[in-house]
């Protein structure tokens, strides 16, 4: 998309929103008991904000096809729900419409790299289902600045989105450590890493995973930027939804959790056909052959089947769209590997 | 139909005025007064409908509402600021004071600066100079086709192909150019300065008596009283002496390269300057059709009488053309005035932190759109009237008298 359209499709949305509050009617229940599910339902496909800028979390390839973390989230959840991850629809979101734009009702699940935090849930009428990628907030500086770690850069002119937690974190390391910087706030992610790129600042500053996919995205030209070491705040990116919806809630955060069971339990894309007959009475329930966990939810019984089938599980997830990037799963393995992802249990 | 027969209900209202309103649809009177009342009802119908729908929801949605947060620690960096602001401790409300503050730096200088180019432009365009009004012709065709936001990251990205700053081009060790702005030395304000821009604005107001007094003069004798030697001294020689005698203090920070930046001495960052450029060199290209119009309205006769009281080209367009032409250019003016004030807000594409870039960042970190676009708009709605109220009365004041 050219500067322009993306310029009046952001606006579009914002604009949309806020219309939406003073135009549309108040969401109710009924159906499924979750509206936004009936509402997909009817519509025939899930809406899933994501950033459609981002290698690695969201960026369509060569086909137009939405490769990524963030969008595999997308496909996942609407293969629980609607059975089908084709219908994950994707509607490209900045920094800053993609609260308004999941708060109105403009889409369904906002899966963009979003941070988890207090202020988030409790001002915004929304809730955090669950975490797809535990990050924290980095800096990425030319090699040929000398920079070697983050406490050298007082008076630095920093490059970072506006509207993103970010921007909250570095002012408060920078207050922490009584340092200054400037910040340079462009909202379009093209722009701000172009004036990175040209030297207009003299880092550049977001979750440490963009950062590692942005430098591995520059190909050989990769070698003259580095990673500062110093990872200064936690920001567990993940999938919102919106309140007042529970059943809802319940899908998105189920979604999860089978996935990660199913990398617990070895369950794959390829084999899991092979499981079918498996007599462990977690991978029974798991595949709905057993209790009847997908009417608890209000879905399909075989939903985690349906899900595994589209995307696999949270490891395969993870070495499909994070590994190529050349950034190691760390903590975001399972807590069985050192890691912090962790299913309840699904009975 | 001719112009004396007027609306009848005019005629008829002045004819009877004391007339008793009858309770009839028959009575215009009656008439006029129940559609004013129906219309007004539904105006408020409408908004009490909007706002009432919009609480609802956004109860409904359990989101935070009301502009409390105006009184909250904002946290949020600001890069450029014309008064100081800590993040630690200042308000939302302070930070989108100082976008408010932003764009009116960026809209107050443009509109400014685009008269002047365009105005010269306008000129240009009608010089019987080929050259002159091709080059001129081919600005305003080429401005005016590219979208302005296109011009912006044009502008940007030229800016960022300047120099590193320890590679910046310089003059001497005071004025710096690199891709993060020009640096200039900072003057150090001190009581003596303070004293010397008062009596320059005595001094104005001085000159400008002293002008109204030789106008007055010369139309009551003939002889026009020299005015420039007058004026400079009470705009240039008045402040110095008072600078003078206060002991004239001139200390002047000059920028220093660090580690990173440059530190000290004031600087125009290339979001700014990128900003007012585009939009200067944007509305300069409406402007000067403007100006061109306006001038091309003035009869030919207007310029042939002056030429044959022998007047020169100059000054005919100083003196004859351009106060006629005034009063056909300034209300399609205040249209650009209006139009370069709200374009500004395409800050927030190349990372200028005008009222939007903020109100946005506001309303992202709070979550609270409907009170941050609310905010933008009363922002916005306040300049605009504040530039057309201007304007209008400017209008009234130069109109042709009617006698």
């Amino acid at each position: 998309m050219t500067a322009i359209g993306r310029w009046t499709a952001r606006s579009a949305v914002l604009a949309g929103a806020v219309a939406a509050f003073a135009f549309g009617g108040t969401a109710q229940a009924q159906g499924s008991g979750s509206a936004t599910l009936d509402a997909s339902v009817k519509r025939g496909h899930m809406l899933c904000a994501v950033s459609g800028q981002v290698p690695g979390f969201s960026l369509a390839d060569s086909q137009g096809v939405m490769r990524g973390l963030d969008a595999d989230t997308c496909r996942a959840i609407a293969a629980a729900a609607l059975g089908d991850a084709s219908k994950a629809k994707f509607v490209a979101t900045t920094t800053q419409n993609r609260f308004t734009a999941l708060q109105s009702g403009e889409v369904d699940v906002l899966s963009r790299s979003t941070t988890w935090t207090l202020s988030r849930e409790g001002n915004l009428g929304l809730m955090f289902a669950w975490v797809n990628y535990y990050d924290g907030t980095g800096f990425l500086v030319k090699k040929s600045s000398g920079v070697k770690a983050a406490k050298e850069m007082d008076g630095a002119s920093i490059c970072v989105q506006p509207g993103s937690s970010t921007e909250l974190a570095i002012q408060d390391y920078y207050r922490l450590n009584n340092m200054k910087f400037t910040p340079i706030l462009i909202q379009d992610l093209s722009e701000i890493q172009a004036a990175f790129l040209s030297g207009r600042c003299d880092a550049y500053s977001t979750d440490a995973s963009a950062l590692a996919t942005f430098r591995f995205s520059q190909g050989p030209k990769a070698e003259e930027l580095m990673l500062l070491p110093d990872i200064i705040s936690k920001e567990p990116l993940g999938a919102m939804v919106r309140k007042g919806d529970d059943k809802w809630f319940d899908i998105v955060r189920w979604t999860f959790a089978a996935m990660i069971v199913a990398e617990e339990k070895g369950i794959t894309q390829a084999n899991i056909d092979t499981f079918m007959d498996s007599k462990d009475p977690d991978i029974r329930r798991l595949l709905g052959l057993e209790g009847d966990m997908g009417k608890a939810l209000g879905v399909d019984p075989k939903f985690a089947y349906n899900v595994i089938k589209a995307v696999g599980n949270l490891g395969e997830m993870w070495d499909r769209n994070i590994t190529p990037m050349g950034v190691p799963r760390g903590i975001n393995n399972l807590w069985t590997k050192g890691g912090l992802q962790y299913a309840p249990p699904m009975r | 139909m001719s112009a004396t027969s007027a609306d009848p209900r005019i005629t008829g209202a002045r004819l009877a005025p004391k007339r008793r309103i009858r309770l009839s649809w028959s009575d215009p009177t009656f008439r006029s007064i129940v559609w004013q009342i129906v219309i007004v009802g539904i105006v408020v119908g409408i908004v009490w409908y909007l706002v009432d729908n919009t609480n609802k929801n956004l109860a409904a949605r359990r989101i935070a509402t009301g502009f409390g947060f105006l009184d909250r620690v904002a946290g949020i960096p600001i890069g450029e600021s014309p008064i100081s602001y800590n993040p630690a401790s200042d308000t939302y409300g302070r930070a989108l004071w100082i976008g408010v503050l932003n764009t009116l730096k960026v809209a107050g200088i443009g509109i400014v600066l685009a008269t002047i180019l365009g105005t010269l432009i306008g000129i240009g365009r009608l010089s019987s100079n080929w050259l002159m009004a091709q080059l001129t012709g081919f600005y305003v065709e080429v401005i005016r086709d590219i979208p302005l936001l296109l011009q912006l990251l044009f502008w940007y990205t030229m800016l960022q192909g300047l120099p590193a700053p320890k590679q910046s081009w310089r003059i001497g060790d005071a004025v710096f150019l690199s891709n993060r702005g020009i640096k200039v030395p900072y003057l150090i304000w001190e009581n003596a300065h303070t004293w010397a821009s008062i009596a320059f604005l005595i001094g104005a107001v001085g000159a400008f008596m002293w002008n109204r007094h030789a106008k007055t003069r010369q139309e009551a004798t003939g002889i026009r009283p020299a005015v420039w030697p007058v004026a400079l001294g009470l705009l240039l020689a008045l402040p110095l002496a008072v600078w003078a005698v206060l002991g004239a203090p001139m200390g002047v920070e000059l920028p220093v390269l660090r580690s990173f930046n440059f530190q000290g001495g004031g600087t125009v960052s290339p979001e700014y300057f990128a900003l007012l450029l585009g939009l200067v060199l944007y509305t300069a290209g409406y402007i000067a059709e403007i100006v061109r119009s306006g001038i091309q309205a003035i009869a030919i006769g207007q310029w042939e009488a002056a030429g044959a009281l022998g007047l020169r080209r100059g000054a005919i367009l100083r003196h004859i053309v351009l106060p006629q032409a005034l009063r056909v250019v300034i209300p399609p003016m205040t249209s650009q005035y209006l139009n370069l004030t709200k374009n500004s807000s395409l800050a927030v594409a190349i990372g200028y932190q005008d009222v939007v870039s903020i109100a946005n960042t506001t309303l992202n970190q709070t979550g609270q759109a409907v009170e941050g676009i609310a905010a933008i708009m009363a922002v916005f709605l306040t300049i605009s009237l504040s530039i057309s109220l201007f304007m209008n009365w400017y209008n009234a004041r130069i109109a042709l008298v009617g006698r």
